[in-house]
């Protein structure tokens, strides 16, 4: 341990220390009087962050011996999951009092499955990525259950919860086949012992075991089930947390995993990793038809992005892991602006998310429903929006790596899935006025729902130009 | 046989029927005393290892601590285990099928199962070489020195775990009359007191 180390880890330990100290001025300053302020300094700490990260940042450096890495791929992650976590919690500020959630435990919980998470994309290890792993979940089984008033929500965490467990214990079990294989729990170990021979059956269930684990955290199917329910039952802010950063942190993880540490028995996770795509996308596609609750709805979606985020994973190349970021970083800003939405749908000062809510909501609000339109076709994958680039560009890298099937089945569950995000418009502009909604946007949510369609209109002339990180970020991590 | 080697089988055997009785038995109370045998038994074969230290780990930290814990918890949660077994039959049959088939799969795994070329020398590396340091002093070198990160890690994790425990549970009864030993420590006869000279036959009106 030398100064190097500590200054290579210096923005998570910052996050740590403000995490710690927002924990005492809550306890011995007033308890849950200064919940928003709590919030408020959390929410600029990890913008803040974000903005660092993305700054000052440059090239690879190593620190623990190994069990840490900041590289481009680790800093590009951390700047779209600190962001979102930045605005889901910027969003969630208004409404956390009517909503039972307004405790000093909530902001300071958030900074710390943030930490996770940081830790997560920046594992140079299977215990370092299991600690951050842990460290964001249990945050997360928490808030999930925060509103312990609440049955649904209840529920919500103890589900989350168990199958989170039963996930963990699978990834743990793939680790030790892994370790058991290699000698050592560093990557770098892991990588060297896979090119020095062949890949043993041993070793590919633990491979197996640890993309199984890992993909119960990205809600890929078959290990989607807990999605639904979980979105459902959790506050809305919650929820909206859930939709965007842990995802994002998640699938980066996967992709560090199999890239850093599996890279020599690519042509194993690929076909793992396509099932995967192929069966979320279409479930996310089919399932989400049916739905009647947008927050229900949105998992679903959810579920179906993660499929095409994995198309470009499973394509194994430098080009598909930078169509991966960029495809994450669209999917965050379109979740942030569509949550922002939601968590203003009100009637009478009751919060609900039911889809018939928003009949003829075009004559009311005619801002936000264009607003909200502009994302939804964006989420579907319209073109000349945001999200058809997202989705084009891991089709693409999937075509250019010989899986054009995996390409096929992506915009056929893609036209599939356009049904539902329509029909919210067809409502929107054309359904039946029904009692309607009559809560109001605080200036926060307002601000990120219009910037967030802004986004997507303006984007598609370089999309910000996040396209030259990505493939940096790509290029350290495909070797 | 050598003392050793029938020490290792008596801790060893000991160690698998203690662990089966801990599941097997129906009582939840004796389920916890088993574990505290299985517990001690695993401290004897980490003497045979030459780990002492980690074995007094095991009897102080298991043994005095954590099994008593488990032991008052048994106690106090009234779970009617009975209901709980009953509900676990009825899945039974599905689940120890799917269980038979993972074991032959894992069988079949660790029946081609290989290590690579490296792994011995990998396996080595973060220890330092066990005829050099004493047992505290190695564990310290891996714990506080070359995965500090780890160990800080993990204290985040169990300060999750307890900000949590918090959340979730605890209630700020505002219903309920507490004591405040300060207020009443403070309390003085010229502010709690009032003397009146109260005349016969008047009252205080």
């Amino acid at each position: 341990m030398t100064r190097a180390d500590l200054l290579t880890v210096l923005p998570e330990a910052l996050l740590a220390l403000a995490a710690l100290a927002a924990l005492m001025w809550g306890v011995f300053g007033g308890k849950d009087r200064l919940a928003l302020p709590i919030l408020w300094a959390t929410a600029a700490l990890l913008a803040a962050l974000a903005v660092w990260i993305a700054a000052a940042g440059e090239g690879a450096r190593t620190a623990f011996g190994g069990l840490f890495v900041d590289d481009a791929f680790a800093r590009f992650a951390k700047v779209v999951l600190l962001a979102a976590a930045a605005a889901v919690l910027a969003m969630a500020a208004g409404v956390l009092g009517r909503r039972g959630l307004l405790r000093f435990e909530f902001p300071v919980l958030v900074a710390l499955a943030a930490l996770g998470m940081m830790m997560m994309v920046s594992a140079g290890d299977l215990m370092a990525l299991y600690m951050g792993l842990e460290l964001q979940s249990l945050a997360l089984y928490v808030i999930a259950a925060m509103r312990r008033d609440s049955v649904r929500s209840t529920e919500a965490g103890l589900k989350y919860f168990v199958l989170g467990a039963l996930a963990s214990g699978l990834m743990l079990y793939g680790a030790s086949l892994a370790y058991g294989f290699a000698g050592t729990t560093g990557f770098a170990g892991i990588l060297e012992a896979l090119a020095a021979g062949e890949t043993p059956l041993g070793l590919l269930f633990g491979l197996v075991f640890l993309l199984a684990g890992l993909s119960f955290k990205v809600s890929a199917v078959p290990f989607h089930m807990w999605t639904p329910d979980v979105y459902e039952g959790a506050p809305t802010p919650v929820t909206a947390f859930f939709a965007t950063a842990p995802k994002v942190a998640a699938m980066a993880l996967i992709a560090r995993l199999v890239h850093d540490a599996f890279g020599p028995a690519g042509h194993d996770w690929r076909q793992v990793v396509a099932l995967l795509a192929v069966a979320s996308m279409f479930l996310g596609a089919v399932a989400g038809i049916g739905q009647r609750d947008f927050k229900r709805l949105m998992a679903y979606s959810s579920i179906g992005h993660m499929g095409f985020a994995l198309v470009g994973l499973a394509a194994g190349s430098a080009t598909g892991v930078q169509t991966m970021l960029v495809y994450l970083a669209i999917y965050a800003t379109m979740n942030v602006g569509v949550f922002a939405f939601i968590l203003a749908m009100e009637r009478e000062g009751r919060h609900l998310t039911d889809l018939a809510s928003l009949g003829l909501l075009a004559r009311r609000e005619p801002t936000a429903a264009l607003a909200l339109m502009i994302l939804l076709f964006s989420l579907a994958g319209v073109p000349p929006l945001l999200g058809f680039f997202a989705k084009y560009g891991v089709l693409l890298a999937a075509v250019e790596a010989d899986m054009a099937w995996l390409a096929l089945a992506g915009v056929i569950a893609s036209v599939i899935s356009a049904f539902y995000y329509i029909r919210i418009v067809y409502l929107m502009y054309f359904g039946d006025e029904g009692e309607g909604l009559d809560g109001a946007m605080t200036p926060a949510q307002k601000t990120l729902l219009v910037v967030t369609a802004a986004v997507m209109v303006a984007g598609i002339v370089n999309l910000f130009g996040i396209e030259a990180p990505a493939a940096a970020a790509a290029q350290a991590l495909v070797r | 046989m050598t003392i050793a080697a029938l020490a290792f089988y008596v801790f060893a055997f000991t160690v698998v029927a203690a662990g089966l009785l801990v599941v097997l038995a129906r009582n939840p109370v004796h389920s916890v005393l088993w574990l505290i045998l299985a517990f001690i038994s695993a401290a004897g074969l980490f003497v045979l290892l030459g780990a002492e230290f980690v074995a007094m780990l095991l009897v102080i930290v298991y043994v005095g601590a954590v099994a008593v814990l488990f032991l008052f918890v048994v106690m106090m949660l009234d779970v009617d285990f009975a209901a709980l077994k009953a509900e676990m039959a009825r899945h039974l049959p599905l689940a120890s099928l799917i269980g038979l088939v993972l074991l032959i799969q894992m069988g079949l795994a660790y029946g081609a199962w290989s290590s690579s070329e490296l792994a011995e020398r990998l396996r080595g590396a973060p220890a330092p070489a066990p005829a050099t340091v004493e047992n505290s002093r190695a564990l310290g070198l891996i714990l506080y020195d070359r995965y500090l990160y780890l160990f800080q890690a993990a204290g985040l994790v169990l300060l999750v775990a307890m900000v949590g425990a918090i959340v979730l549970t605890l209630r700020h009864r505002t219903t309920v009359k507490r004591q405040d030993v300060l207020a009443q420590m403070y309390r003085d006869p010229a502010t709690a007191m009032e003397l009146r000279d109260v005349r016969p036959g008047q009252g205080l009106g």
